[in-house]
């Protein structure tokens, strides 16, 4: 019998079980998925004590509403995200960074993400769910992972099989910091574009499209002129490349994109950068900034130390 | 034998083994990339092998770019008997359900079906590589008078098992996808199978192919 499990009544826009990603398949075509804002789902878990490379559920925009039955349990929510907790006829406003302790029958509203794309929940247990090559990320595109590949959704029940009981809530004052600029190493095919196109990448704005998934961040704004040729002999990709197709609007790679392309690569995304770079919103401006190898490599180490601070601070 | 290593980003290697597109280049690549992941170097998440170039993903909390880059100019090679390579034969069904692109190459190529097809059949291909979408092969080379470009507007959904052509290669679309490659026929036999972890694709990189002509009622039966 199912004792514990959420009931969803609404599953909001892009709603996914996620974790750390599975690796070592590029080879066969498969990406490495994973929660989009690594930082944040490293919050979520660390707020319930849990291994921090379990498990959670992530939403895009709108999120999910759903109503909890079972043994009380403890969850998290993080990101930038406005939500309610109903108990018994009252409802109160959710805060992010925080545990709460969740009863049966009580109702989770994810309203939105505030000025921001992805956020996270993750309770004091584990999902039931299944794990294809050490990951339960779902990967819509290839029909891979936990759900059967797809998307949570209206109706569905969403099993618990293990709850842990937590004996105090925990806390995190932290906020998502913005930055202003993403910054990018040249690309492979860097020459392939004319002084004009590069100039306009690395100092003119650009629209991010409505067209943006997990799969890659399309920008609108400015054509980048290719000189050269606006095919290469497909080749590996990576999360953050920025491809430049025939039509001269750039699109970057996320997390769940197809593993071969044959576009040319004008940049790449630093690591440092790439958690601030999803939460960016369709229709939100952004400027890219040039750093090289050594630059984006101390900032990835800040960032870490950054990651480890944030997370040391939970009470 | 890699021409040039150079940075993807913060995060990878860009292995370049030269512009053109051949068997023997490719052999090069597969090579490097069957050596580098017996070895389970520590900090590598991902190889990406395509025709002419390698792209080493790296987990940075556990290595950088200069760090494996020296490990990779230094790497002892497997030696090139013990790269595996299978033979394998893939049955397609041509019947017009199935080549929803025949007339266009028709037209497109100055050939008539059948010759299309003799010229389609009669060959061993080689897999360059496996990718874009889970375990799609891309095999080559197909005869110069075969050589066609792709739609000019892509399908939203391509069947699963259909076998497609473009330029000097061939692929199978290993489940519903979108897709703009000519579409010959289709094959009964499962390509990816995402249920097998140690054995998902049924072609690998560097694996012989040769397609096998079967009739419809064959493939109906094929799966019974």
């Amino acid at each position: 019998m199912i004792k514990n499990y959420f009931e969803v009544f609404r599953a909001g826009i892009n709603t996914t079980f996620q974790d750390k990603g599975r690796s070592n398949l590029h080879h066969i075509g498969i990406p490495l998925s994973g929660a989009m804002d690594g930082r944040n789902y490293l919050i979520a878990n660390s707020l319930l004590e849990n291994d921090l490379s379990s498990p959670v559920i992530e939403f895009a925009y709108q999120g999910p509403l759903f109503k909890y039955h079972g043994e009380n349990i403890n969850i998290a929510i993080t990101g930038d995200v406005i939500f309610k907790i109903k108990r018994d006829m009252v409802e109160t406003q959710g805060s992010c960074n925080k545990s709460y302790l969740i009863k049966d029958g009580d109702e989770i509203d994810i309203l939105s993400t505030n000025k921001s794309v992805y956020g996270y929940l993750a309770i004091s247990g584990e999902f039931d769910l299944k794990y294809q090559w050490g990951s339960c990320s779902t990967n819509t595109k290839a029909q891979l992972g936990s759900n059967n590949g797809e998307k949570i959704s209206d109706g569905q029940k969403i099993i618990i099989s293990k709850i842990i009981s937590l004996k105090s809530t925990k806390e995190l004052k932290h906020i998502n910091t913005k930055i202003e600029k993403i910054r990018v190493i040249k690309g492979t095919n860097y020459d392939y574009f004319s002084k004009e196109g590069i100039n306009a990448f690395f100092n003119k704005s650009f629209t991010i499209s409505k067209l943006s998934d997990r799969m890659g961040m399309r920008l609108e704004g400015h054509k980048i002129d290719n000189i050269v040729n606006t095919n290469i002999k497909s080749e590996g990709l990576i999360k953050g490349v920025v491809q430049v197709p025939s039509d001269g609007n750039p699109i970057i790679m996320l997390s769940d994109h197809g593993t071969i392309g044959g576009y040319p690569k004008i940049g790449v995304v630093i690591s440092a950068d790439y958690d601030k770079l999803v939460q960016l919103t369709s229709g939100s401006k952004i400027k890219f900034q040039e750093i090289d190898l050594p630059e984006a490599e101390t900032l990835y180490d800040l960032y870490q130390m950054e990651t480890k601070n944030i997370i040391s601070q939970i009470k | 034998m890699i021409k040039n290593i150079s940075n993807l980003g913060d995060a990878a290697l860009y292995c370049d083994f030269g512009n053109s597109v051949n068997k023997e280049i490719n052999s090069k690549v597969i090579r490097y990339f069957q050596s580098i992941r017996n070895q389970n170097i520590q900090g590598i998440i991902n190889l990406t092998p395509s025709y002419n170039k390698l792209i080493i993903s790296l987990d940075l909390t556990k290595t950088n770019f200069n760090k494996i880059k020296k490990i990779i100019e230094n790497i002892s090679l497997d030696p090139n008997e013990n790269l595996s390579s299978k033979k394998i034969e893939i049955p397609v069904c041509c019947n017009e359900k199935f080549s929803l692109d025949i007339e266009r190459l028709e037209k497109k190529l100055n050939l008539n079906r059948n010759k299309i097809l003799d010229s389609f059949f009669n060959k061993e291909y080689f897999c360059y590589m496996t990718g874009f979408i889970a375990g799609m092969p891309f095999l080559g080379d197909l005869d110069n008078d075969l050589q066609a470009k792709r739609l000019e507007t892509p399908r939203v959904r391509v069947p699963k098992g259909s076998v497609g052509i473009t330029e000097q290669f061939a692929n199978i679309y290993t489940f519903e996808s979108p897709g703009g490659w000519n579409i010959i026929g289709n094959t009964p036999i499962s390509v990816f199978d995402k249920s097998n972890e140690t054995n998902p694709n049924l072609i690998s990189p560097g694996d012989s192919i040769f397609f096998k002509r079967i009739d419809i009622n064959q493939y109906k039966n094929f799966n019974d």
